[in-house]
C-alpha cells in the first residue's frame, strides 16, 4: 500500500497535476456559486475538456477539483443568499443564512470552508484505508434497506420541525413527497398526474422547487417588510469577526469527527449520497445537543453549520469508494465521472487497484491536495465573496430573484418552469408566514422518487410487504425512523400540558 | 380561524382531491396483476395528508405557537402592491423570454424591478443590468455552452 501511496504522491504532485487541481478547484468555485449549476451539471460540463487532456490521472484530478470546488461555491450561494443550487448544501442554508443575516457572513463563510476542508480530509484518509473492506459492506444493502434508509430520513423532518411543529413538518413532508408523484410512475415509467400537460411529465424539477422554497420567499420578506432587509444591510456593511474564536473551534471539533465518520459512512453506500448525509448530520447533531444549544439550531448555530458541511463533503468522497472498487455509481456525479473514465479507457472495478495503480491512488492523493488548495484560495477571498450582502437593496433584490429564474431556466430550457417557480414561489411565501416549515416539503420531494423506486423493487422481489420484518437490517432502520418520529410528538405534548397548566395558574393569579 | 388552519383546510382539501385521483388511477393492463402498483404509494399519501391535515385542522395550538403565525394586522402593514408587481414583473419575464431574446428580456427585467424597488439613478443601474446580462449570456452561452437566445426570433 505504501509503494501505491508514493507512486500517487509522484503522480499528483508533478507542475501539471498541480495546475489541474488548481484550476478545477477555481472553476468549480465561481461556476458553483451561481445557483442551478450543481456539481453535477458543471462536470458534465468540464468533461470535454477533461478528455482533451489525454491523460486519464490529469483528468480525474483536474474533476475531483472542480467537484470539491462546485460543492464550496454551492454553501457559498446557500450561506449569502438563501440560494441552494445543489440538494446536498440544502441543509447549510439551514444555520448558515441566519448566520449571515446576523452580520456574520464572515465568520458562516470560514466555519463552512473549515468543516469542509476537515469533512473532505478525513474521509480521503478514511477512503485510503477502508476502500477495499468498505466494498463489501455496500453489498450487503438491498433495495428493502433502501427503502428503509429513505424512511429513516423522512423521520428526521422531526429534527427540522422543533418541538412544537411535528405535524405541520409531517404534513408538509406528505405534500413533498405528492409532489414527486407527479411526472413518471415507478417501474413502468408511463405518465401519472400530469393532467395532460406535456411539460409536467418528467416531473417537477429539483432546482425549480429548492429555489421557490428557499430563495424567493425570503426575497419576497425582503420587499413585503423592507425592515428586514435593513437590517441585514448595517450590519453586512464591515465583515467583522472573519476568524473563529477558540471556544467556537472546541464547539465544533467534536461536531467535525463525528459528521467526518458517520458522513462517509453513509456516502459509500451507493444510491445516498451527499444529500442524506447532510440531513442526518444536521438531524443527529440537533438532537444529541443539549437544552440551549439545540434551541439555537435554525437560528445561526455554528454547530448545525459545521454538521452539514463535514457530512456532505466526507459523503462526496465516500461515494468514490463504490465507483473505484465496484465500478459502481454511488451518486450522479459520480456516475458522471464514470462516464469520463470510460472515455478515457479506464474501466474502474476491482481490478482498477492492480491494473492502473497509479489512477487510483492519484485520485485519492489528489483529494487531499483538492482539499488545501480549496482552502488555501478561499480564506483570502471570503473577505470580497460576503461582500455581496453589502449591495445595497435596490439592487440585490432583482437580481436574486434574476439568479432564480436563471437557475431554474437553464437546468430545463422550459419557460413553463418559471411560472411553476413563480407560483411555488408565492405559496410558500404564505407557507412561511402561516408558520410551516418548507425544509420537510423539499426532502420528502427528493427522497419521495427513490423511496417508492426502492419500496417497489423490494416488494416486487419478496411478493408482499414481509421484508419489512423478514431483513433484520430493514426492521431495525424502520424502528429507528418510527422513534425519530414519536419522540418529538410525546415531548411536544409534554410541553403543551406544561404551556396550558402555567397559563392556567397565570389566569388565576390574576383573578381573571 | 388563523392562517396556520386556512392552510391546514387547504392542505386537506388538496388531500382528498389528490386521494380521488389516485383511487381512480387508469391502470394499464399489465400492472393490474402486479404486487406494487404505480397508485400504492399515492394511496397512501392522500388517506396519511388528509389525517394529520385534519388532525392540524381540529387539535388547538399552544400560545406560543400561534403567535409565530402571522396576523392580518401585521400583513396590513406588508408592502402589498409592490410585492404583486414584482410578482407580476417575473411573469412577464417568463413568458416574454423566448420570444423577446434572453438580452432584452433580462436588462428590461432587472431595470423594472429595481425602478419598482425605488431606484431612482438610472445612470448608475442601466449599465449595471447591461453590463451583469451580457456577462450572464456570455458564461452561459459562450463558456459553458447551454443555448440562451440573445436576440428577438426574427433576428437570429
Amino acid at each position: 500500500m505504501l509503494e501505491g501511496i508514493m507512486l500517487g504522491l509522484t503522480t499528483a504532485l508533478s507542475f501539471k497535476n498541480m495546475l489541474m487541481v488548481i484550476a478545477g478547484c477555481l472553476i468549480g468555485t465561481f461556476i458553483g456559486m451561481l445557483p442551478g449549476l450543481g456539481p453535477m451539471s458543471i462536470i458534465a460540463i468540464m468533461i470535454p475538456v477533461a478528455i482533451n487532456l489525454g491523460d486519464p490521472s490529469a483528468a480525474l484530478i483536474m474533476l475531483a477539483g472542480v467537484y470539491y470546488g462546485a460543492i464550496f461555491g454551492g454553501s457559498t450561494s446557500s450561506i449569502l443568499i438563501n440560494a441552494p443550487g445543489v440538494a446536498g448544501t440544502v441543509a447549510t442554508s439551514f444555520d448558515g443564512y441566519p448566520m449571515a443575516q446576523r452580520g456574520d457572513a464572515g465568520k458562516a463563510l470560514a466555519v463552512a470552508a473549515i468543516a469542509s476542508f476537515c469533512g473532505g480530509t478525513i474521509g480521503a484518509m478514511l477512503l485510503l484505508g477502508f476502500a477495499p473492506a468498505l466494498a463489501s459492506v455496500a453489498l450487503l444493502f438491498h433495495s428493502a434497506e433502501y427503502f428503509a434508509l429513505m424512511v429513516v430520513g423522512l423521520s428526521a423532518i422531526a429534527a427540522f420541525a422543533g418541538t412544537g411543529k411535528v405535524a405541520k413538518a409531517v404534513v408538509m413532508t406528505i405534500a413533498g413527497l405528492m409532489m414527486a408523484t407527479v411526472g413518471e410512475s415507478a417501474l413502468f415509467n408511463a405518465p401519472r398526474f400530469t393532467m395532460g400537460i406535456q411539460d409536467l411529465q418528467s416531473g417537477f424539477s429539483f432546482i425549480t422547487l429548492a429555489m421557490a422554497m428557499f430563495a424567493l420567499p425570503e426575497a419576497f420578506h425582503m420587499v413585503l417588510d423592507p425592515r428586514r432587509s435593513q437590517r441585514g444591510e448595517n450590519s453586512s456593511g464591515s465583515i467583522k469577526g472573519l476568524m473563529i474564536s477558540r471556544k467556537e473551534a472546541g464547539q465544533i471539533a467534536p461536531v467535525i469527527g463525528r459528521q467526518s465518520i458517520q458522513g462517509f459512512l453513509i456516502g459509500v453506500m451507493p444510491g445516498a449520497g451527499a444529500t442524506i448525509a447532510s440531513f442526518l448530520g444536521y438531524a443527529v447533531e440537533r438532537n444529541i445537543s443539549k437544552g440551549e444549544e439545540q434551541d439555537k439550531f435554525g437560528k445561526g448555530s455554528i454547530k448545525g453549520l459545521a454538521a452539514p458541511e463535514t457530512a456532505n463533503n466526507a459523503a462526496c468522497t465516500g461515494s468514490f469508494v463504490p465507483l473505484l472498487t465496484l465500478g459502481i455509481p454511488g451518486s450522479g456525479t459520480t456516475a458522471i465521472l464514470l462516464g469520463a473514465l470510460i472515455a478515457l479507457n479506464v474501466a474502474p472495478g476491482p481490478r482498477l487497484m492492480v491494473d492502473r495503480p497509479e489512477i487510483f491512488w492519484a485520485v485519492i492523493i489528489s483529494m487531499y491536495i483538492g482539499n488545501v488548495v480549496l482552502l488555501v484560495l478561499n480564506l483570502p477571498l471570503i473577505p470580497y465573496i460576503a461582500r455581496v450582502l453589502a449591495v445595497p437593496r435596490n439592487y440585490l433584490i432583482p437580481f436574486i430573484l434574476f439568479f432564480t429564474l436563471m437557475g431554474s431556466y437553464i437546468g430545463q430550457n422550459n419557460a413553463t418552469e418559471l411560472l411553476i417557480l413563480v407560483g411555488l414561489g408565492v405559496f410558500a411565501t404564505i407557507l412561511r408566514f402561516a408558520d410551516y416549515p418548507l425544509a420537510p416539503l423539499l426532502i420528502g420531494f427528493i427522497l419521495g422518487g427513490m423511496m417508492e423506486d426502492n419500496f417497489a423493487r423490494a416488494v416486487n422481489i419478496t411478493d408482499g410487504v414481509s421484508f419489512m420484518w423478514q431483513r433484520p437490517g430493514t426492521l431495525i432502520l424502520l424502528l429507528a425512523g418510527i422513534g425519530l418520529l414519536v419522540v418529538p410528538a410525546l415531548r411536544r405534548r409534554r410541553a403543551f400540558a406544561k404551556e396550558r397548566a402555567r397559563v392556567r395558574r397565570k389566569g388565576i393569579a390574576d383573578g381573571s | 380561524m388563523k392562517l396556520d388552519r386556512w392552510i391546514a383546510l387547504l392542505f386537506l382539501v388538496g388531500s382528498i382531491v389528490y386521494g380521488v385521483a389516485a383511487f381512480n388511477y387508469p391502470l394499464l393492463p399489465f400492472e393490474r396483476n402486479m404486487a406494487f402498483l404505480p397508485n400504492t404509494l399515492p394511496m397512501a399519501l392522500s388517506v396519511i395528508g388528509a389525517l394529520v391535515s385534519a388532525f392540524i385542522l381540529l387539535t388547538p395550538g399552544t400560545p406560543s405557537d400561534d403567535n409565530n403565525v402571522i396576523s392580518i394586522e401585521e400583513i396590513k402593514k406588508f408592502k402589498l402592491g409592490q410585492t404583486i408587481a414584482l410578482v407580476s414583473c417575473m411573469v412577464l419575464y417568463a413568458v416574454l423570454l423566448r420570444p423577446v431574446g434572453f438580452i432584452a428580456a433580462t436588462a428590461f427585467f432587472i431595470v423594472g424591478s429595481s425602478v419598482l424597488l425605488g431606484e431612482r439613478k438610472f445612470w448608475l443601474l442601466v449599465p449595471i443590468a447591461l453590463v451583469a446580462t451580457f456577462l450572464v449570456w456570455y458564461l452561459v452561452q459562450q463558456t459553458l455552452g447551454i443555448y440562451l437566445r440573445p436576440w428577438p426570433g426574427f433576428l437570429s
